[in-house]
């Protein structure tokens, strides 16, 4: 136990580290669900920023290209405005040299009113700017009379009075006549036009000057004209400024408040070649600039792309943390039920560890029981509750097992093993139960299986019990059948089985037409038609031929493969259900439990051992007619001289007293005929097997002529089924044995038995009037066959009568009164109780603290008849003391030899282990290190009973109880 | 007090020993190896272990004082402690034994401390029970009594006491 648990616990500390370690690697860990979302948002403003910047770079490169084409329209503008100006101007210059050279120095002048009106009208598209042109004459004020008269009229002033008096005046003698209103006004009179006179007037010399031409601009016309003619002109607003002075622009073109689009202005210089003014054309764009869907679109397209990218991101990483947390949780789960598991492993040791002691009681009990007088039925049931008992620790045992099995860590033992005894004690676990049900239940196994094999037979014995007992479960008549036989022969077999089936319902026909509709075991039908009459018969002939053909052959191959079959005529398995029926704790369905019991893990850990002895499982179920369960396993042949060197008998030895004998069965049932002989045969009995009494009988008594062994001689015993006794000519039984009696034709008739499944009272009273002398009930085992032949013939007598004893104590104290026993623990208080209880049974106890205490009072030759040891001690531990003792024996023994005293017995002194664990692996450990038994602390007379009658006799003083002994020990 | 009256005070004080599992039937066994040669068997042997007690508790205590605990120690006193416990019957304290070699195994010193106290207290009840106990003996074979355990309820080990 402390074995086990501190393997467990090694086990669990090791998972913690991991975990702990996983944990701090989890720290290490960037991604946390809160982390991510952080990282998304912070992600989100980077690249909304960035998409702004996007747009903002593009709508800058927007307003650059509006700026520059405004920038262009403006100055392609004022360009052309100046242009159209200079045009203007040039003209005006030769209209001056034409009037100067046709009114100055012409006289009279050649031109008049009229001709410049005229000829200013028909040349005004060369002046494109100007609304009219005029000519003022200079006339100084002393010409001014002598002019007025030549004129006709006086010299105004703008606002149409006659002229005062100045120094010189400047009347406009020709006019256009878009400007005629002008004519006789003095120009000199206006205060922008006199200083525009006196302006042009200063790059000339004064004298020189007769008059002057002049234009008048009409500036928000012509711009409306001339831009009018420009396309774009919707787009753009223009104003034109004269900024001479700059704090007031004078706006000369265009609306006093411009709407639009205030934003933007591009501002042109204009030069209208007038060095006192300065001009500019300011222009801004009347529509506010479009939205820039384009800068918009590729932001927000930018901006949803990359934030799908970023979620896709995001979900990935909250996806990885949703796994790492699943993980996380996951291999706490893992931990905690790997905790819990190991939790239940302890409470099996321990649950387990309880039932077993009391078990020992009861084995123990039990033996003592079978050591008195019994009769046949008494012993049978002792010997059952005996079997029941070991098979109950052996379970137990199993139950320790599975979580092996799950580890993957079980591994089958190598021993030699009679499957036939095995295979019986099956039987007998279940025989209570199949009585009591009223199933048939029988085994056999054919002549060509070895009798002894190597392999486990505690494994094997678990498989068959699992399905046997499954078996007995579900079927509520009809009958059980374990078959075994050897894999070659079955094949062949199979392969003709084909054929066979294909007629099977003619056959089933024609056995209708007899007795019982199948010709199974007990006339139910059976799932797999393997197991009918015909193949049964064909497979038992075939092996018999081998047997005898190819017997030698076989023996040089060492593996058995053996196919057991398990045929029951139950309830059968659904078919829904027969997928999974090796799946662990899955049963057929959920009111099987209610209805059956049990936990369904039994198949499932069959299949594993199966699988384990190199074979496989699987079946044929056919629901209410029943389920065959077959596997193989493959075993290892034993050499019969192997099995003769050891120490102790594999089982109970079958009495041999029998043999010679010869039986008569009566069973209208082929298969169950060939059951009882076989068991028959085991015991060493020659059998005839009849179909009808009356045949038996004829046989019997020689009617017809020769009996069928040849021999002649009469069958020892008559065993009848009990089918063929109630149905068939049974009443006229004895009195045709009277017959026989009274004619004086037979010396000593036969013994009749009854062979019955189950048995009333009545039937019982009825069968012994009959002249039955005994009846067994099934299941049939060779042991109890027997027993009960040897209560009928009076033959083989109870070996063991001598060996009773009224109880343990007094045959301890048989035992050990005088003996020198040494008890070795480092505990005093064992010690003193160990010693004590040695002492009441008059042993002579020595006592020694520790292993090597105990080393130097074993020196040879010493006086003590048995060691009792303790295993855990300080310094030199039991199995290292006894290795040491042994060394010592071997020494002394090899010395021996060589001085030639042969004839002395060899030193081996019993040593005993006292520990206060029961597990095989310290069992096993004792036996390693020399020690040949065991001992529980604390003492228990039981226990030493057991452990010291093994060397304080010469032979083994009751086998079964040491056979139990190891049951309880080989857990 | 006459010898009934002393028999049944004696025997009533061991069944509640037993009832409170202070016992179990390894001390009825224990009884039994006493004869006319060893009257005082079972007395000794229940000393020596009162004994032993107090010096492995000497050693646990020191054991688990030590900074850095040496478990082993711990754990081998305490097996032995088991295994004298055990053989005199005294189940409660064989019990906490176990609790507290578990506790050794997984290195648990908070669970080691917890056991000691605990062994400490049960070994101190049972052996205040004893005295009791081996008091009433005496006085039971002073006044002229013998001793006589019920060894197990069922009649059917009544041939054979031993048998568990």
């Amino acid at each position: 136990m402390s074995l086990k648990t501190k393997s467990h616990h090694a086990v669990a500390v090791v998972l913690n580290e991991k975990l702990v370690g996983k944990q701090r690697a989890n720290k290490c860990i960037l991604f946390t669900k809160s982390r991510l979302l952080t990282m998304l948002l912070l992600y989100i403003t980077v690249i909304a920023c960035a998409s702004f910047y996007i747009y903002n770079l593009m709508e800058a490169d927007n307003m650059e290209k509006r700026r520059e084409f405004l920038a262009s329209m403006c100055d392609q503008r004022a360009r052309m405005l100046q242009d159209q100006f200079s045009v203007s101007i040039n003209h005006v210059h030769a209209l001056a040299i034409l009037v100067s050279t046709f009114h100055l120095y012409k006289n009279p002048s050649a031109i008049d009113q009229e001709t410049f009106a005229q000829y200013t009208a028909n040349t005004a598209f060369e002046r494109p700017l100007m609304s009219g042109v005029a000519y003022a004459h200079r006339v100084l004020h002393s010409n001014r009379e002598k002019f007025e008269q030549q004129q006709g009229w006086t010299i105004k002033t703008m606002s149409r009075d006659p002229s005062p008096v100045k120094d010189e005046y400047a009347p406009v003698i020709f006019s256009q006549e878009t400007v005629s209103y002008i004519e006789s006004i003095d120009m000199m009179s206006g205060e922008e036009d006199r200083e525009n006179i006196l302006r042009a007037r200063a790059t000339e010399s004064p004298y020189k000057i007769s008059g002057y031409l002049g234009g008048a601009f009409d500036v928000e016309s012509l711009v409306e004209n001339l831009l009018g003619q420009l396309a774009g002109k919707q787009a753009v607003v223009v104003n034109v400024y004269d900024v001479t002075n700059s704090s007031d622009p004078l706006i000369m073109y265009g609306p006093q408040h411009p709407d639009g689009d205030m934003s933007l202005l591009h501002v042109s210089m204009l030069d209208f070649g007038d060095p006192f003014r300065k001009h500019e054309m300011r222009c801004r764009y009347l529509q506010n600039p479009p939205t820039p869907w384009m800068a918009i679109n590729s932001s927000i397209g930018f901006f949803v792309i990359c934030l799908l990218g970023g979620y896709i991101f995001y979900g990935a990483g909250i996806h990885i943390v949703k796994i790492e947390e699943d993980f996380r949780e996951m291999q706490e789960l893992k931990v905690l039920a790997e905790a819990a598991d190991v939790a239940k492993s302890q409470f099996l040791a321990t649950v387990s560890h309880e039932i077993r002691t009391p078990m020992n009681g009861v084995l123990g009990m039990l033996a003592m029981l079978l050591d008195t007088d019994l009769d046949s039925n008494q012993r049978g049931y002792a010997q059952t509750a005996q079997a029941c008992g070991r098979a109950l620790i052996q379970l137990i045992n199993e139950v320790l097992d599975r979580a092996k099995i799950e580890a993957g860590k079980l591994e089958l033992d190598e021993v030699p093993f009679e499957l036939r005894s095995v295979l019986d004690d099956v039987l007998a676990l279940f025989s209570a139960k199949s009585r009591d049900k009223g199933i048939e239940l029988a085994v056999f196994v054919s002549d060509k299986v070895p009798e002894v094999l190597v392999g486990d037979p505690g494994r094997f014995r678990q498989v068959i019990t699992n399905l046997v007992g499954n078996s007995v479960k579900f079927t509520e008549h009809g009958h059980i059948f374990v078959q075994v036989h050897l894999g070659e022969n079955v094949k062949p077999v199979m392969g003709a089985k084909a054929e066979q089936c294909m007629k099977r319902e003619s056959e089933a026909m024609e056995v209708i037409s007899g007795k019982s509709p199948f010709n199974t075991l007990s006339g139910y039908e059976a799932a797999d038609d393997r197991n009918c009459w015909k193949n049964f018969k064909l497979l038992v002939a075939n092996e018999k031929l081998q047997f005898d053909h190819l017997g030698t052959n076989d023996e040089t191959s060492n593996t058995v493969s053996l196919v057991v079959s398990v045929e029951d005529t139950g309830i059968g398995i659904p078919e829904h259900a027969q997928e999974r029926v090796f799946t662990p704790f899955m049963q057929a369905d959920s009111s099987t439990s209610r209805n059956f019991g049990g936990t369904g893990i039994g198949l499932s850990i069959s299949q594993c051992l199966v699988e384990l002895m190199g074979g496989h499982i699987n079946f044929i179920s056919r629901p209410n007619i029943g389920s065959t369960f077959a596997f193989t396993a493959s075993l290892q042949r034993c050499e019969r001289s192997a099995l003769n060197d050891l120490k102790r008998p594999l089982s109970e030895p079958l009495p041999t007293g029998f043999k010679g004998m010869k039986a008569t069965v009566v069973d209208g049932k082929p298969v169950r005929g060939i059951v009882t002989r076989y068991h028959l045969e085991r015991l060493g009995i020659q059998v005839d097997l009849v179909s009808t009494i009356k045949v038996a009988f004829s046989a019997v008594s020689g009617l017809n002529g020769c009996s069928r062994s040849g021999i002649g001689k009469q069958p020892d015993v008559i065993l009848i089924e009990k089918d063929s006794w109630i149905l068939n000519e049974g009443f006229v039984v004895p009195e045709r044995l009277m017959d026989l009696k009274q004619s004086g034709r037979m010396v000593e008739h036969p013994k009749m038995i009854l062979l019955a499944t189950s048995i009333t009272n009545v039937e019982n009273i009825k069968a012994k009037a009959t002249g039955f002398s005994d009846i067994i009930v099934k299941p049939l085992r060779a042991s109890m066959v027997a027993a009960c032949l040897q209560q009928v013939l009076g033959i083989g007598s109870r070996s063991r009568q001598g060996r009773e004893f009224p109880n343990g104590s007094a045959y301890l104290s048989s035992i050990l009164c005088g003996k020198h026993i040494l008890v070795v623990d480092d505990n005093r208080v064992n010690r003193i109780v160990a010693a004590g209880a040695l002492k009441k049974f008059g042993a002579i106890v020595e006592c020694a603290e520790s292993g090597r205490a105990a080393l130097d009072k074993l020196q040879l030759p010493h006086k003590f008849a048995a060691c009792f040891m303790d295993i855990q001690m300080p310094e030199m531990d039991g199995f290292e003391a006894t290795r040491l003792i042994r060394q010592m024996e071997h020494k002394a023994n090899e010395q021996m030899k060589n001085g030639g005293s042969v004839g002395k017995p060899e030193f081996h002194m019993p040593i005993l282990a006292m520990t206060a664990d029961v597990f095989q692996a310290t069992y096993q450990e004792c036996l390693k290190c020399g020690m040949d038994g065991y001992v529980s602390k604390p003492f228990e007379e039981e226990n030493l009973y057991q452990a010291v009658a093994k060397f304080f006799e010469p032979k083994p003083v009751s086998s079964e109880l040491s056979e139990a002994k190891f049951c309880s020990l080989s857990g | 007090m006459n010898v009934e009256q002393l028999k049944s005070r004696f025997k009533g004080h061991y069944d509640f020993m037993v009832a409170e599992k202070f016992l179990d039937e390894q001390f009825s066994q224990l009884q039994q190896l006493q004869d006319e040669s060893t009257p005082d068997f079972a007395f000794e042997v229940v000393s020596l272990f009162f004994e032993d007690c107090q010096k492995i508790f000497h050693d646990l205590d020191r054991a688990l004082e030590q900074p850095m605990v040496d478990f082993k120690t711990v754990d081998n006193n305490v097996h032995t402690l088991k295994g004298s416990s055990s053989s005199i019957g005294a189940a409660r304290v064989t019990h906490v034994c176990i609790a507290f070699r578990s506790f050794c195994d997984e290195h648990n010193l908070e669970g080691c401390l917890r056991s000691m106290q605990e062994l400490k207290r049960e070994t101190a009840l049972v052996k205040n029970q004893f005295e009791i106990l081996f008091k009433l003996e005496q006085q039971l074979l002073a006044a002229g009594g013998s001793i006589t355990l019920p060894v197990k309820p069922s009649p059917q080990s009544n041939d054979h006491p031993w048998f568990m």
